[in-house]
């Protein structure tokens, strides 16, 4: 019983990064209907700047969070202005050409800087220690990242369903021509939530570097993952993103947990199971 | 009339052989005797064109975007070195069979990608990839791990001409796959089957209204081109004597990718070139420094998609058309 808790908190904890990281994505999957495979690369990038940050400046851990968000996002407007715009009509193939390019070009440019091997961080002691809650022994941690994560999509909700900027967002998911006919800048629009997906992920990537580790691989490994709860979760969903997102960090968790020596077959398994059976993701939204 | 078929007119007649086809095709011999000591990139070359080949019927004739076609390419490499390994060593009958199982495997994956729309099956081919890497990974007692299957006893080529280490064999047993396999495909793709092939590419609604089954149509495709992927994967194996697990990764598949899009989608020659210009480049550069080919290879990706869509074969053809209009 007392593992199955600890499984459950992990899973919700890897989860919850799933989702940071992905949001981003599943905006702009829905929204343009673009196939971002460089997504991860945001993450990546946040997480190589926090390291960069803390042992070249000596910044603590939680004052690059805000600086990493704002660096990532500003360099996700940057690329969205200058070269995603311009593949927006362009065939799948074309996006996912131009997008495997650019995770090629970050990944090697992080070895050539950072070298190939994992990088290691150094956590405030705060939440290095374990909590022990009914019994169960709970990282610290993982307990500030569920909270974080809680907390964010809160906000997030309230930006979405409350204000004028949300009510515009959700319009021109649902149908961009009516959006742009009423008077909506959907152009704009969809740069300002570009940056702030790109943002988010790379604020994921920070995050993520006491769970999933770092390294210049992490961009393509865990590409799929992001694709994942994205696709499971239905392009433009948030709702359907944190879903699959929590339902996928427990599947992984509790299968590398109980059965080790499948290792990551459950993940693809599932992964092609669930695309089979739900083409057009949990939540039932058309691309 | 016959005369002024093939590219010009989509007819079904049997498109001639072109003087640039014939030399396209003499080339080889000439790179054969003047590099001696690199008759093993050369087969690499014809190894790598024949898999290209076979993502060029899926994505340049059939339209399906695949990003694990390495699934395909390592099942035929594992087969290949599985049936060597037990006995099995006849090479050109180890071929066949490792291509037929590869088909069977594309023609089962095939249901379930073909009815996806484009972003569906890009993430089923990803998934099937990833699925296949990880269980040559974790059966290792009979894939070998991560550290594949080495020192294979392949037998000799019609029982006399073993694989040796200079490459001669390898070239020519390479080669004649690669010439008989493009032969066919040539064949395939100016046929009626190949001509749905296209019209389901440019237009999948108006398809059916003619008369074609179009989910029937990309089954075949999709299974015959893993057919040769697996063939391509055997013949890897084949001639290098060993089978790595990266004939499963998803680099190996978006490597292929690259190939094909730098040589030019959809004229099967594309593939040849861009195999070639990959495989010279590759050798070339990526002993310098890994991290610097893989930076400009990505470089090289984005500035393709962005200037040059259609690759290098396309770019000849508008230089072409320019030079034509011109007199």
């Amino acid at each position: 019983m007392r593992t199955l808790i600890g499984v459950l908190f992990d899973g919700v904890a890897y989860g919850s990064l799933l989702f940071l990281i992905s949001l981003g994505l599943s905006v702009t999957m829905g929204l343009m209907s673009f196939v971002n495979l460089a997504h991860g690369a945001f993450a990546m990038m946040g997480g190589f700047l926090c390291v960069a940050l803390m042992r070249r400046f000596g910044l603590s851990f939680g004052l690059t969070l805000p600086l990493v968000f704002v660096a990532i996002g500003a360099a996700g407007a940057l690329l969205e202005v200058a070269l995603y715009r311009r593949l927006y009509r362009a065939s799948a193939l074309d996006q996912v050409l131009f997008t495997i390019g650019l995770t090629f070009m970050v990944g090697a440019a992080a070895t050539w800087i950072w070298g190939p091997s994992q990088q290691p961080i150094e956590l405030p002691p705060a939440l290095r220690h374990q909590i022990t809650v009914l019994g169960v022994d709970l990282g610290a941690y993982r307990l500030f990242l569920i909270g974080f994560v809680v907390v964010l999509t809160a906000a997030l909700a309230l930006a979405i369903t409350r204000t004028r900027f949300g009510a515009q967002l959700r319009a021109a998911v649902d149908n961009p021509q009516a959006a742009a006919g009423v008077g909506i800048n959907v152009g704009l629009l969809f740069s300002v939530t570009f940056a702030i997906g790109a943002g988010l992920s790379g604020l994921g990537g920070a995050l993520a570097i006491d769970v999933l580790g770092l390294d210049p691989t992490f961009a393509l490994k865990y590409l799929v993952y992001f694709l994942l709860v994205v696709v499971v979760g239905g392009p433009g969903s948030i709702r359907g993103s944190l879903l699959a997102a929590l339902l996928l960090g427990v599947v992984d968790v509790a299968g590398k947990y109980y059965v080790p020596q499948v290792g990551g077959f459950i993940i693809y398994a599932s992964m092609v199971v669930l695309l089979v059976l739900f083409p057009h993701g949990l939540h039932g939204r058309r691309v | 009339m016959a005369a002024a078929s093939d590219a010009s007119t989509p007819g079904i007649a049997r498109p001639r052989w072109r003087p640039l086809e014939i030399a396209f095709w003499l080339a080889p011999i000439p790179a054969y005797f003047a590099f001696p000591e690199r008759r093993l990139l050369l087969s690499q070359i014809f190894v790598y064109g024949l898999f290209a080949l076979s993502l060029d019927l899926v994505l340049g004739y059939a339209g399906i975007l695949s990003l694990g076609h390495a699934a395909f390419f390592g099942t035929g490499a594992y087969t290949a070195a599985l049936l060597a390994q037990h006995g099995w060593t006849e090479p050109l009958s180890g071929l066949l069979a490792s291509g037929a199982v590869s088909a069977a495997f594309g023609l089962l994956v095939s249901l379930l990608v073909v009815p996806g729309s484009d972003l569906g099956r890009l993430m089923v081919t990803l998934g099937v990839g990833l699925l296949m890497y990880e269980v040559a990974n974790q059966a290792s007692s009979i894939t070998g791990g991560v550290d594949g299957l080495t020192d294979l006893p392949i037998g000799a080529l019609f029982g006399k001409i073993p694989f040796g280490l200079d490459g001669r064999a390898a070239c020519a047993y390479s080669f004649a796959i690669l010439a008989l396999v493009f032969v066919l495909a040539r064949r395939l793709v100016h046929s009626p089957f190949g001509l749905a092939l296209r019209g389901i590419r440019e237009n999948v609604r108006r398809m059916p209204a003619i008369g074609v089954d179009v989910n029937q149509r990309l089954r075949v495709v999709f299974a015959v081109a893993a057919g040769i992927a697996g063939m391509a994967g055997a013949a890897l194996t084949q001639t290098t004597q060993l089978c790595g697990i990266d004939s499963l990764g998803f680099q190996r598949s978006a490597e292929l990718l690259i190939m094909l899009v730098f040589g030019g989608a959809g004229r099967l020659y594309g593939a040849l070139v861009g195999a070639t210009v990959f495989m010279v480049a590759q050798d070339a550069l990526a002993g310098i420094s890994p991290d610097y080919w893989q930076f400009w290879l990505g470089a090289v990706l984005v500035v393709l998609v962005l200037i040059a869509r259609g690759g290098l074969l396309g770019a000849l053809d508008a230089v072409g058309r320019r030079v034509r209009r011109r007199h």
